[in-house]
This record gives structure tokens, C-alpha cells and sequence, in this order.
């Protein structure tokens, strides 16, 4: 029993980390970015929906409105910091969005002040099992959202004009530019759908765990590992790995105990990057 | 060309030196004693620096307000010079460096949380500055034999004790079964091994001991153990965020435990988050304002609620109320020293021996207060779903009686 509870756990943990790792997966891949501010973006999002919990909206319209905010938020942060460094070395963008982090951390602390603070879904408890595998509610809300916006996005790759050319642009920037493509708007576009995943992911984070302005560190490392474990192009892997990485903790939580959680997943992040032998500065690998 | 740069650096550093030294206090300017503070007012404790600062406003203003501090003979009055430590200790040491070697200040209060503490400590010390701290409650601030730090609140040891004791007598004096999660950080690990103090000297057993890393806000794994393994009481410390995560995936998961006690709840805001969820919980705080100390100043805690409510916009939390208190304590022993020879007031500072609102006041050799017990309250709701916090334990301070065991989810 404990070994269902703890994979379910993981699982639904995990395909919420697959969500914000795939923005990040679809950004490096693009734009050939690495966004250290990609957990912060995740935490405002999240403050959108508290907000709108606040006066009195159910936080899981968070997962609508949040999006939105956050799509022109991105647009923005592209225009103002990412297009000076989208061409430049892989280390100028980390610096840059490690920058925006920062700001970000403390423009968060300065609005909403230091308070830990959390939306109540009040959506219940599911028992399995006779209640011996309890499951809240709104993690299965969560990971369901984060599952139908994942296929929502790869539909929306495969079919429409933009996903087409932000496929384009990744596998080639120069050719695609060549075909007409206008990789400038392409980079934006990518920057801004990022900014929305991490919107959905805040929101969700936010009626399932607790929001704080200088928690997005360990969602960044998290998704950051979940793509170097997948590869750049490979969604069904982000999504496997994510659930892989979230039921991998639980197992180290519950076997080693909960002060080893986060050390397991560091080791692990070790461990497979000395496996791989960074194949993905070798190869770079594209978005299919 | 070097030479140039050189002499530019050395101008203008010399200017920097003088623009900002030139705004110098003493430690007693005029009529004014000139306390000095670093307190978070930005960073991850501002909401609780904040709190500080206003309780320190309130005492400065009360006391100015009643009279003032009489030394030999002469009236004067309380002015605090405040830094903001960015709650940052590095940055906090510094600040009591600057206080005490530009600012010239004599005598400090204390900034906010036991990590700020620690750092500030030595550079106190080292210039033999006395400093009355109200927010830092680590043991490890106690055992270094510092002589001129004194502590107005319990120390962190004392947090959860009672309720471990009072788990025990309602056992019928027999040991119970604990489940423990703390965080990792100086003053979580403190709350720690007073219950395991606790727990050795009542004979009960320490059945599950997690630690939770600071970045964590998932405690499913351990919540999961209390599911199988049963202990009778169930102690979890992680700040504010503990307390958030704790209630939230207990009534969740729909956890049953006979006894669940925890620390920061106050700051939490427990009841206006998590409301009927957090019912029963019960909280170690350092003060309540249903307490029924007393003092000249603020009378007793229900005025200090009143007031303090009144010129800030929100009721005090405990940070603010012990932050008060150590202007109580300062104003005390300028006035006993009758001077303000810095070894003088460190020794009559020592000597305290005062009830004020907040609680009495003695401190031990270490610097802590000794004469103070913590309270338990519990979150209690009634049946409209507002929800308050009522003392519960020690019984001699109690407006309400204990609800235990918790009832069950199933019959909520």
C-alpha cells in the first residue's frame, strides 16, 4: 500500500514538474536558452491565482487567467532583456535570466510581502483502496490540468502556423529565417508560451502546495534536470521523466527519510550527467 | 595615469568615510537615549521585521508619552536609529558594526529571527555593548556565555515541551508515542531536542523523526508514515511554511492524530488560511493577549491588543509584544543603573526582575528568560466557521479547556 501511496504521490507530483520542464525544454530548444527565472515565473503565476482567490474566485480559474497575464509578461521580458541575448552564448542567458530571477525574487517580496501563502481549492479527498491510498483531490486536479495542457500545446505544434514555424525555427534558425520565417517573432512567441506553462504550473502550485517569493529555485533545478534527463525534443520523454523523477523522490523521502529528498535528487542529477557525458552540448538536438 | 586613479580612489573614498560619518550620534544626545536596531524591513523576514519594528515603535512612543526615563536627577526619552538588515546576516553583522563604531550607539535591540541574533551577537559583545533582544530564541545563543545579550522571550527548547507534558498527564502520567518533523535550521533543530528532553524524561518514544529541507513544501511522505506507524502526538516545525504545509496535507490526507502541535501559527495566520482545517490544532506562542500579566504601561494584553490594533491597522502578533517588552526591560535598568556607564546597565539588565504584559521577566546567567513559560493555544472554531485561537495549556493561564484526542476526520 505504501508503495502505490508513494508512487501515486510521485506520479501526480511529477507531471506537474513535466509541465514547467517542458516550457523550459521548448525555450532552451528554440532559443537555446537555459531560464533560471523559469521557477520564479512559475511562483508569480501562482500569485496571480491567489490573488484572484483573495477576492473571492476560485483559484482554479487561476489556470485560465493566469496564462494570459503571464503570456504578455514573457512577451514582455523578451523584448527587454532575452532579444539582446538570444544570439549570444549559452552562459550570457543564464547570467541574464539568473539576473531576472533575482528581480524578480525581490519585486515579488516588495509587492507581496514575505508571508508564505496558499489558495484553498476545498476540493476533497479521493480514498482508494479501502482509504488505505488517500489522494487529494486537488493534486489529481492538478496533474490532469498540466496533462491536457501538454497535449493542448503538442496539437498546437504539429497543426498551426506559428507551432510550425517555432518547430522551423529550432531545427534551423538561419533557414528558417531564409523561408521567410520571422524567427524574431518566433522567439517572443516561445518566450511568451513558456511564461503561460509556468502561469498554469503557479496556479496549480498554488491550490496544491504553498507559494513564497523566494521558492522558485527548486522548480527551476527540478525542470532543469527533468530536461536533461529527456533531451530537448522529446515530450513524451519530459513527461516520463518528470513522473520518474517525482515518484523517485517519494521513494527517497519515505525510504531514506525526508532530509535526503532533495540530496537523492541532486546525486541523481549527477549521476545521469556523468552517464550521458553531456551529449547535449555534442549534439544539439531539436524540437520535432 | 595610475597614479591618477589612485589618487581619485583615495578622494573619494576619504569623502565617502566623511559624508558618512559626519551624521554621528552619541549615546545619549541632548535629552535622547539613542537606541540602535537593524531590523528585516525587505527579505524573507520582513513581515516579521516588520512586526518588530512596530512593537519597538509602540514601547518608544508609550514610555516618551508617560514620562520618559528618569537617570540622575534628568528626564529623557527613547529614539531608536533603525537599519534595515535585508535579512541578511552577513548584512546584520555589519549594521552592528556601523551602529556601534559610526553611529556610536550604546546599546542595541535585537533584530528579528535567531539566525540575525547569531550574527549580531559577537560584534555586541566584542564592544561590550548591551543588547535587549526579543526575537531570537535559539539555545545556541545561550550556551556562548555571552554577558551583555539578554533574551525577553523563552528559549526555543521550551517551544513544544508542554505540550509533550501535557500529552503524558492526559495519558494518565504513561509515555506516549511522538511523530516529529522539523526543518533544518537553527532554530526548528532547538524545538527538536527540547522534546527530546521531553520525551526522555517522561519515558515516551520517539517513533518517527523527519527533518525537512528548507526548500521543501511537500511533507506527504511523512504524513504517511504517521498514517501507518499511529503515535499518539505529532510535533512539526518549519516556520510559516510548516504550519501551511502541515495543516494543508493533514486535512487532505485526512490524517488522525490524537494531538497535533506546532510552532509559528500566529504568523501563519492558521485560522484566516486554512479555517475550519486547521481546527484543534495547537500552537507553542510566546504570549497571548488573553494572559492576564500586568504593567504600568500598557496595562494588561487585552489594552496592548486594543492599542496596538488601533495605531497599526492589525492586531499584534507575539513577535510584536516581546519587541515591546524589551523597551520595558531597557527602560527598567537605565533607570536602577541611575547611569549610562554601559557596564552599569549590562549588570542592572542582569538583575531584572519585572512582571510586564507580556510576561515576567528574569534572566538566567545565559541571558534567557527564565520566568516565562510558553502558552498552547488551539485553533478552535465555532459552528459559523469563525475560527480563534484560546489558551489552553498551562492550565493556570487557560480560557478554554483542551479539546483531546482530535476527533476523527470521518466524524468532523
Amino acid at each position: 500500500m505504501i508503495t502505490i501511496q508513494a508512487c501515486l504521490d510521485g506520479i501526480l507530483l511529477g507531471v506537474l514538474f513535466a509541465l514547467i520542464a517542458y516550457g523550459m525544454a521548448l525555450q532552451w530548444g528554440v532559443m537555446n536558452i537555459i531560464n533560471i527565472a523559469q521557477g520564479d515565473l512559475v511562483i508569480l503565476g501562482g500569485y496571480i491565482a491567489y490573488f484572484m482567490y483573495l477576492y473571492g474566485i476560485h483559484p482554479a480559474w487561476g489556470i485560465i487567467v493566469s496564462p494570459i497575464i503571464m503570456y504578455f509578461i514573457g512577451i514582455g521580458i523578451y523584448k527587454l532583456v532575452i532579444n539582446k541575448v538570444v544570439d549570444r552564448d549559452l552562459f550570457i542567458s543564464i547570467l541574464a535570466t539568473f539576473g531576472i530571477s533575482i528581480l524578480f525574487m525581490q519585486l515579488m517580496n516588495f509587492a507581496f510581502g514575505a508571508d508564505v501563502v496558499l489558495a484553498n481549492s476545498g476540493y476533497g479527498t479521493t480514498f482508494l483502496f479501502d482509504s488505505n491510498v488517500v489522494l487529494p483531490n486537488s493534486k489529481i486536479f492538478s496533474a490532469a490540468v498540466s496533462i491536457v495542457f501538454a497535449i493542448c500545446l503538442v496539437i498546437y505544434m504539429k497543426k498551426s502556423k506559428l507551432g510550425r514555424a517555432i518547430r522551423a525555427t529550432a531545427q534551423n534558425a538561419r533557414a528558417a529565417k531564409i523561408l521567410g520565417v520571422d524567427t524574431e517573432k518566433v522567439y517572443a512567441a516561445t518566450f511568451g508560451i513558456n511564461a503561460a506553462l509556468c502561469g498554469v504550473a503557479g496556479a496549480l502550485i498554488s491550490i496544491t502546495f504553498t507559494i513564497h517569493p523566494y521558492m522558485g529555485l527548486p522548480y527551476t533545478i527540478r525542470s532543469f534536470m527533468i530536461v536533461i534527463v529527456a533531451g530537448l525534443g522529446n515530450l513524451p520523454g519530459v513527461a516520463l521523466s518528470g513522473m520518474g523523477l517525482g515518484v523517485f523522490e517519494e521513494f527517497a523521502d519515505y525510504i531514506l527519510g525526508t532530509e535526503f529528498r532533495i540530496g537523492s535528487v541532486f546525486l541523481l542529477l549527477v549521476l545521469i550527467l556523468v552517464y550521458r557525458r553531456f551529449k547535449l552540448s555534442r549534439k544539439r538536438e531539436y524540437l520535432k | 595615469m595610475k597614479l591618477k586613479n589612485f589618487i581619485i580612489t583615495f578622494v573619494s573614498a576619504i569623502a565617502l568615510l566623511l559624508s558618512t560619518s559626519v551624521v554621528s550620534f552619541a549615546k545619549v544626545v541632548g535629552d535622547k537615549i539613542v537606541l540602535g536596531a537593524a531590523v528585516s524591513l525587505t527579505g524573507k523576514y520582513s513581515s516579521n521585521g516588520v512586526h518588530t519594528q512596530n512593537g519597538y515603535n509602540m514601547a518608544v512612543e508609550r514610555i516618551n508619552s508617560m514620562g520618559g526615563i528618569k537617570v540622575g536627577g534628568k528626564t529623557y526619552k527613547f529614539d531608536i536609529i533603525y537599519y534595515d538588515d535585508e535579512s541578511n546576516p552577513k548584512r546584520a553583522a555589519q549594521l552592528a558594526e556601523r551602529l556601534i563604531s559610526q553611529d556610536k550607539v550604546e546599546f542595541m535591540l535585537g533584530p528579528y529571527s535567531s539566525g540575525l541574533t547569531k550574527a549580531m551577537a559577537p560584534v555586541t559583545e566584542k564592544y561590550g555593548v548591551p543588547m535587549v533582544e526579543a526575537n531570537g530564541a535559539s539555545r545556541s545563543l545561550f550556551t556562548k556565555g555571552y554577558k551583555y545579550l539578554f533574551a525577553v522571550l523563552a528559549p526555543a527548547n521550551l517551544y513544544l515541551d508542554v505540550a509533550i507534558r501535557t500529552a503524558v498527564e492526559l495519558n494518565g502520567g504513561k509515555g506516549v508515542k511522538i511523530a516529529q518533523a522539523f526543518e533544518q535550521d537553527a532554530f526548528s533543530q532547538d524545538v527538536r531536542l527540547g522534546i527530546l528532553d521531553a520525551a526522555k524524561d517522561t519515558g515516551s518514544e520517539i517513533i518517527i523523526d523527519d527533518k525537512l529541507p528548507k526548500e521543501l513544501n511537500d511533507m506527504a511522505a511523512t504524513l504517511v508514515k504517521v498514517k501507518q506507524m499511529k503515535p499518539d502526538v505529532l510535533v512539526v516545525s518549519g516556520h510559516t511554511k510548516g504550519a501551511l504545509t502541515a495543516i494543508r496535507q493533514i486535512s487532505e490526507m485526512k490524517v488522525d492524530v490524537p494531538m497535533l502541535a506546532m510552532t509559528h501559527c500566529d504568523a501563519a495566520k492558521l485560522s484566516k488560511q486554512h479555517g475550519k482545517n486547521a481546527q484543534y490544532a495547537l500552537c507553542a506562542s510566546q504570549w497571548h493577549k488573553t494572559l492576564t500579566y500586568k504593567d504600568k504601561w500598557f496595562k494588561d494584553g487585552m489594552t496592548y491588543d486594543a492599542d496596538f490594533t488601533k495605531m497599526f491597522g492589525y492586531a499584534p502578533p507575539y513577535q510584536a509584544a516581546e519587541s515591546s517588552a524589551a523597551l520595558l526591560v531597557f527602560k527598567d535598568a537605565f533607570e536602577r543603573a541611575n547611569s549610562f556607564d554601559q557596564k552599569k546597565v549590562r549588570d542592572a539588565l542582569a538583575a531584572t526582575d519585572m512582571q510586564t504584559f507580556y510576561g515576567n521577566i528574569k534572566f538566567a546567567p545565559g541571558g534567557q528568560n527564565v520566568s516565562k513559560p510558553m502558552v498552547l493555544f488551539q485553533v478552535i472554531c465555532d459552528s459559523s466557521g469563525k475560527c480563534e485561537n484560546k489558551v489552553v495549556a498551562p492550565l493556570k493561564w487557560a480560557s478554554a479547556k483542551l479539546i483531546h484526542p482530535v476527533p476523527k476526520w470521518s466524524e468532523r
